[in-house]
C-alpha cells in the first residue's frame, strides 16, 4: 500500500534524527499521539527536544541551534501559535544568511487544522511568514510532494515555512493539474483547499463548464507552471485562487500578481473575515466544495 | 601593580579611545548611522575577555546586544573592520549591513544581534543547548525584562548548558530607570531559576571571584555599571557620572597613564586614515 503523507513525515523525521542531521524541537511531542502520528517515538537523547512551554523563547531556541550547523525541525501543532512562535524565525532566522552570510537554516513544521476547534489557533496562517524576506513557504499535501520539499531544504540554506494541514495527513495519493485545452474558469489551489476544488471542478464538468484545475505547492517563492498562466490568459472567467487562511495575505497578494500577468480577473476565497467559533454554525472554516461551485457558477454566469 | 589590573587596563583603555573617536566621528557627522556608544561599560568585555581567552584558555561563543562595540574589541574583534562598518566602507566587519548595532565576527565566534533587544538570550541558549560549547551572552538591564529572556534562562537552567549571562547594568532602558520599571532584580530571578546569580559592580576584582564557574553550570551575574554617553549617538546626560576607566586609571598610576597615551595614538591613527578616504 502506498505511504501516507504522515508515513511520509514520520519516515523523514526518523532518517533525519538517525543521522543526526539535526534536532526535532516542539511542545508536547512525546505526548499521545506524537502529532499525529507524524513523529517516530524518539527521545530527548535520540535527538526529539522538548520546549517549555515559552512559546516566544521557543523559537530564538530553534533559530540558536540552526545557527551551530545543524538543521533544525520546529513543530508548531497549531499554525495559530505561530503569533508567538515565529518572530525570531522571521526577524532572526531568515535575515541571517542576507546580513551575515551566516545560514540559519530551519525547517519549520506549522500544522493547519480547523473545525469544532474555536477560535484559538485553528487554519493556515502561513501569511504571517509571507510578508518578510529570506522564507521560503510550501504547503505540500502529498508523500511526494513532502519528500522532494524536505531534500530541497536538506540542499539549500534557507528558512523553510511547510504550512502542513492535518486533512492531507491520510493522503496517499499525488494530485495532477488540467492545464489543457480551453477553459472557462482556472481554480487555483493551495493547501487543504485542493482537495475540494477537484470535487467542485467533477460537479462543474457535470454542468457542462470547462474547469482548470492548478495545484500550488510553492507559495514562496511563488511557483506555478507557465500553462497556467496562458490557460488563465485564454480562460473566459479568469480564476479563483483557494486558501485556508485569511484572503487578506498571501491570496490577495497572488492573485494580483496573477491578473498583472493574465490581465484577467482571479478572485480568492480563503476563510471568511470572523473569529472562528466553538460550534458548527459559528465556526470558520475553508471553501468545501458547495461553496466552490456556488462561487464558480455566479461568476461563469455574470 | 598587578599585572592582571593592567592587562585588563590595556583592553579597556582601547575600547575607550576606540569609543571617543566614534563619539568625534558622529559629532563632524563622518558617521551617519545609529550608534552605541559603550564608554563607561567597558570594564566588564574587557574583565571578562581576559578572564576567559588569557586565563582560561576558553574561546566562548559570544551573544551580544547592541552596545557591544567593547565586547567586540575586548573579545579581539578586529578594530579596523570595525571602523570601516561605522563608516560604511567596504570591508566592514559586519559586510556594512551590521552596523553599529549588529556586529557579526566569525573570527571571534561573535553572533550578530538583530537590533530586537534580548533575541540574543534565546538564541544563544539555543545555540549552546546545539553546540554545548561555552557561551557568553551579554543583555541589558532593560533586555533582562523581556518575556522570552527570563523564559530562557529557566530553560537554561533546567538543561544546565554551559553558559554565561552577563547583564550590563547601566540602570537605564534609553533614559527610564530601573525602579521606576521594576522592583525586583536579577540575580534573584536566576536563583529563583535555581541558577547561580550575583549582582557585583564593574570591579574587574569582583568579577575575577567568579571565574571558577564559568561554563561549568549556567550562571548569571548582574554587573552594575555607568553608561557614559547618551543611549544612542554622541552626548552626555550626566558628566559628573563615576567613570571606572577613570578610577582604575588612578588607582594603576603612571604607567597606565603613558600606556592609554600609546594606545590613544595608535587608535586615533587607525580612525584618521580611514576617514580620509570619505
Ligand atoms: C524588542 C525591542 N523592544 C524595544 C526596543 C527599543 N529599545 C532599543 S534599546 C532599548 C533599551 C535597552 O536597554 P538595555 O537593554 O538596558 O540596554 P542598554 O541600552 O542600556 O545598553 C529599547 C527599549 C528594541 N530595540 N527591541
Ligand atoms: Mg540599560
Amino acid at each position: 500500500m502506498a505511504k501516507t503523507v504522515r508515513e511520509t513525515i514520520k519516515y523523514l523525521i526518523k532518517s533525519h534524527l538517525l543521522k543526526k542531521k539535526g534536532k526535532v524541537f516542539g511542545q508536547c511531542l512525546t505526548a499521545v499521539g506524537w502529532v499525529g502520528g507524524t513523529l517516530p517515538e524518539m527521545y530527548e537523547k535520540d535527538g526529539m527536544i522538548e520546549l517549555s512551554m515559552a512559546d516566544v523563547a521557543g523559537g530564538g531556541i530553534v533559530t540558536g541551534s540552526a545557527l551551530m550547523n545543524e538543521r533544525p525541525i520546529y513543530v508548531i501543532r497549531y499554525q495559530g501559535f505561530n503569533w508567538y512562535n515565529c518572530p525570531m524565525i522571521v526577524n532572526y532566522a531568515a535575515k541571517s544568511k542576507e546580513l551575515w552570510n551566516k545560514p540559519c537554516p530551519v525547517f519549520v513544521r506549522g500544522i493547519g487544522m480547523e473545525g469544532g476547534i474555536g477560535p484559538v489557533a485553528g487554519s493556515s496562517h502561513h501569511s504571517l511568514y509571507f510578508r518578510m524576506p529570506g522564507v521560503k513557504i510550501c504547503a505540500p499535501m502529498t508523500p511526494k510532494e513532502y519528500t522532494k520539499i524536505y531534500k530541497q531544504y536538506m540542499k539549500e540554506k534557507e528558512v523553510y515555512y511547510v504550512s502542513e494541514h492535518r486533512g492531507s495527513f491520510n493522503n496517499s495519493k499525488e494530485f495532477k493539474n488540467d492545464l489543457k485545452g480551453k477553459k472557462d474558469l482556472v481554480l487555483i489551489a493551495i493547501s487543504i483547499t485542493r482537495f475540494e476544488v477537484e470535487k467542485a471542478k467533477k460537479i462543474l464538468e457535470d454542468k457542462g463548464y470547462k474547469i482548470g484545475i492548478c495545484h500550488v505547492l510553492w507559495i514562496k517563492p511563488f511557483k506555478i507552471p507557465s500553462e497556467a498562466y496562458e490557460i488563465i490568459k485564454s480562460s473566459k472567467k479568469g480564476a479563483i485562487l483557494l486558501d485556508d487562511d485569511y484572503v487578506d495575505g498571501i491570496s490577495n497578494s497572488i492573485a494580483n500578481k496573477i491578473n498583472l500577468k493574465t490581465n484577467k480577473s482571479i478572485y480568492t476565497m480563503g476563510l471568511k473575515d470572523k473569529t472562528a467559533g466553538a460550534h458548527k454554525k459559528v465556526d470558520n472554516l475553508p471553501p468545501n466544495y458547495k461553496e466552490i461551485v456556488k462561487f464558480a457558477k455566479k461568476i461563469l454566469n455574470e | 601593580m598587578n599585572k592582571i589590573d593592567f592587562e585588563i587596563f590595556k583592553l579597556a583603555a582601547e575600547c575607550r579611545n576606540f569609543e571617543i573617536n566614534v563619539f568625534n566621528a558622529v559629532k563632524n557627522k563622518k558617521i551617519t548611522i545609529p550608534v552605541y556608544l559603550s564608554a563607561g561599560q567597558e570594564y566588564i568585555p574587557a574583565t571578562l575577555a581576559y578572564l576567559i581567552k588569557k586565563e582560561l584558555k576558553i574561546n566562548p561563543y559570544i551573544f551580544p546586544q547592541h552596545r557591544c562595540h567593547s565586547i567586540y574589541i575586548s573579545f579581539g574583534g578586529n578594530k579596523l573592520k570595525l571602523v570601516k562598518e561605522l563608516l560604511g566602507l567596504k570591508g566592514g566587519c559586519s559586510y556594512t549591513k551590521g552596523g553599529s548595532a549588529s556586529i557579526h565576527s566569525e573570527e571571534i565566534k561573535m553572533i550578530g544581534h538583530d537590533g530586537h533587544m534580548g533575541t540574543q538570550v534565546p538564541i544563544g541558549v539555543g545555540s549552546c543547548f546545539t553546540s554545548k560549547k561555552p557561551t557568553i551572552v551579554f543583555m541589558g538591564d532593560a533586555a533582562a525584562e523581556e518575556d522570552y529572556v527570563l523564559s530562557s534562562l529557566g530553560w537554561a537552567s533546567t538543561k544546565k548548558l554551559p553558559i554565561l549571562f552577563i547583564v550590563e547594568d547601566n540602570n537605564l532602558s534609553i533614559l527610564t530607570e530601573k525602579k521606576i520599571r521594576r522592583n525586583w532584580n536579577m540575580h534573584d530571578v536566576a536563583k529563583s531559576f535555581k541558577m547561580k546569580g550575583y549582582e557585583i559592580n564593574d570591579n574587574p576584582k569582583e568579577i575575577s571571584k567568579f571565574k571558577k564557574y564559568f561554563f561549568k553550570e549556567p550562571m548569571l551575574l548582574n554587573i552594575k555599571t555607568n553608561r557614559l554617553f547618551w543611549h544612542s549617538g554622541a552626548g552626555q546626560d550626566n558628566p559628573d557620572i563615576f567613570d571606572r576607566l577613570n578610577f582604575e586609571m588612578k588607582r594603576i598610576g603612571n604607567k597606565s597613564f603613558k600606556e592609554n597615551i600609546l594606545i590613544k595614538n595608535y587608535i586615533d591613527k587607525l580612525w584618521q586614515r580611514q576617514l580620509e578616504k570619505l
